[in-house]
């Protein structure tokens, strides 16, 4: 690291938000599209108390749709991005720059984090304009904490992919076909009196459900506490355990990423047909 | 004092061999072009010099680097244009290129850079709108940002038209005047012709002829060929050395020679005696073209 190069990152997240900015259908998914779901979700169910809970429909899914956006910054927008701009040869072209392939990457994890945050103030800003959302300072140092160690986890797990997929057509696939199912048995989308234990137990696995409770819980009246606890009793607020799930999903992901990341593109596109002509040219 | 040195480099993938044995010196300042059919491992060995491949034998240098460990002080000094556009569509032209300025610590003045690849008045455009000439120019504009002493050119006319490609040759001139050590790999006879101070075949991983593009695979050495027209003469009637050479259907003459200049003489001599008219008369040293055919078909 040399001193300029926190500039060279900043310059990366600006140059990475620009091109996010530019593209709809990215910008789409991740802002509009938990926002239609809280707009739905109220307008379905009503916005009065959910019996089971004690709090509104809108403060049961605000926090959580906002985590959900979360998500998809950074874990789905950063595996299918990095994946393209590897196809591409983008990744290939700035390995042969001075840049370091470390500013690279923090610029595009920087860059998903800060649209991730985007989309949780977004999120919760009409929460509690429109439907009356309760945000406490008492929990807020709390749920910020979850917040930054939650998108870290899913950036890490979304450069995992990227490492892992043959190239860009896959990656939306592999993004959705994981995010999405464990959404359902992370109480994103659906809250049940009666959550079959098995379901509990394979929410518990992942991380999505730890980020949704210890960020949702931050805005659920009913829980007392910071949230600077280990594991919270019945009605205290805790996000030790939470974060510890995930900070272990997040590091495990990093390593996987770190060893199989590539800068070249890879599959059928290109490679292999320039393999071939090698081997014609030799026979 | 050599930009370039490279000595018995090999690459192999598992039992295929892609580079076999290569030696090459490249002075600064020089524009040396490296010719090849596709698969005969001109694109391996630029990217092993650009530290994009590892190399399985033999040493290179690079302005005193080793490509394969010289990191970020070697990038700073080299310039790449790779083969395949690799644009964000969505970003504007002058925001790439001061993106990419950024990179280095020595650079070139943005508007300078756009205006060296003709792209002033699509500064402010998407990269999306571009056609491909002017994308392959803004690659080219990024891979001299960086104010580089040695350039990799791999293909960089590729997808031009014509004039576009007189333009990026004019820029490449340019280049070479600042005393910058270009390589580049093409396809083009011509490109080569006009650009290069040295050119190198390489066929089937191994070098085949190098040298200037007048002297190459001894071109300047070989036969030239004298061809005209006749008409209304007999084979007997043709002097000696014309009459192996003459198509009877056509009327056409074509000798090959060693010594055009004689043959030419004792021609134009005898044509004149007997009032004879010689028709398209034309002599012709063989093309880079020929050469090229000529030695990368040797080597298959």
């Amino acid at each position: 690291m040399r001193h300029r190069d926190l500039g060279l990152v900043l310059q990366q997240i600006r140059y990475q938000n620009r091109i996010f900015w530019r593209s709809p259908v990215s910008a789409f998914f991740t802002i509009a599209f938990p926002l239609m779901f809280l707009v739905l979700f109220t307008a379905l169910f009503g916005n009065d108390e959910i019996g089971s809970l004690g709090v509104t429909t809108a403060q049961f899914y605000a926090p959580a749709l906002a985590v959900f956006g979360a998500a998809s910054a950074t874990y789905t927008n950063l595996s299918i991005t990095t994946a393209i701009s590897r196809d591409e040869g983008i990744l290939k072209k700035i390995r042969g720059t001075p840049l370091p392939p470390s500013v690279y990457i923090a610029g595009r994890v920087g860059s998903a984090v800060w649209i991730a945050l985007i989309a949780v103030i977004i999120m919760m800003t009409i929460g509690s304009v429109v439907y009356g959302v309760e945000i406490r300072g008492s929990t807020f140092a709390a749920a910020a904490l979850s917040f930054v160690v939650g998108a870290a986890a899913f950036a890490a797990l979304g450069l995992m992919v990227a490492a892992l997929v043959p190239n860009g057509d896959s990656a939306p696939a592999v993004a959705q076909a994981t995010l999405l199912p464990t959404a359902f048995v992370s109480d994103v989308f659906i809250v049940t009196e009666d959550t079959p234990a098995w379901m509990e137990a394979l929410g518990n696995i992942f991380p999505l459900k730890h980020f949704v409770a210890a960020f949702g819980d931050a805005f659920n009246p009913t829980l007392g506490g910071s949230g600077f606890a280990w594991s919270g009793s019945e009605n205290e607020y805790a996000i030790g355990l939470h974060l510890a799930v995930m900070a272990a999903w997040g590091i495990g992901a990093a390593i996987i990423a770190v060893r199989y990341f590539k800068w070249d593109p890879q599959g059928h596109r290109r490679g292999s047909r320039r393999r071939a002509g090698r081997a014609g040219a030799n026979s | 004092m050599a930009a370039i040195r490279v000595r018995g480099l090999s690459k192999h993938y598992g039992a295929l061999t892609a580079v076999d044995g290569i030696d090459l010196t490249i002075e600064e300042g020089e524009v040396f072009a490296l010719l090849g059919p596709n698969g005969a491992g001109k694109s391996t060995t630029v990217e092993i010099l650009e530290g994009h491949r590892i190399r399985t034998a033999g040493d290179v240098d690079v302005l005193g680097f080793d490509p394969a460990t010289g990191g970020r002080a070697f990038r700073e000094r080299i310039g790449i244009v790779l083969q395949q556009t690799a644009l964000e569509r969505e970003l504007e032209v002058a925001e790439v290129i001061a993106t990419y300025a950024g990179f280095y610590p020595r650079r070139r003045d943005v508007d300078e850079v756009i205006h060296l690849v003709g792209l002033d008045e699509k500064r402010a455009a998407r990269i999306k709108t571009l056609s491909g000439g002017q994308k392959r120019r803004l690659e080219l504009a990024l891979g001299i940002v960086g104010d580089p002493d040695v350039i990799f050119l791999d293909e960089p006319t590729t997808g031009f038209d014509p004039s576009a490609r007189r333009q990026a040759w004019e820029l490449i001139a340019n280049l070479r005047t600042l005393g910058r050590t270009i390589l580049l790999t093409t396809h083009y006879m011509d490109e080569a012709q006009n650009l290069a101070d040295r050119v190198a075949v390489i066929a089937n991983g191994q070098i085949v002829a190098e040298g200037t593009p007048e002297s190459i695979g001894g071109r300047a050495e070989g036969a030239a060929t004298i061809t005209f027209v006749t008409e209304g003469l007999s084979r007997e009637q043709l002097p000696a050395q014309a009459q192996s050479g003459f198509d009877e259907a056509s009327g056409i003459v074509t000798i090959q020679t060693p010594n055009p200049t004689a043959v030419l003489n004792d021609l134009t001599g005898w044509a004149l005696e007997r009032g004879v008219e010689l028709e398209a008369l034309a002599v012709a040293r063989p093309s880079l073209e020929d050469i090229y055919l000529q030695l990368t078909e040797e080597g298959m």
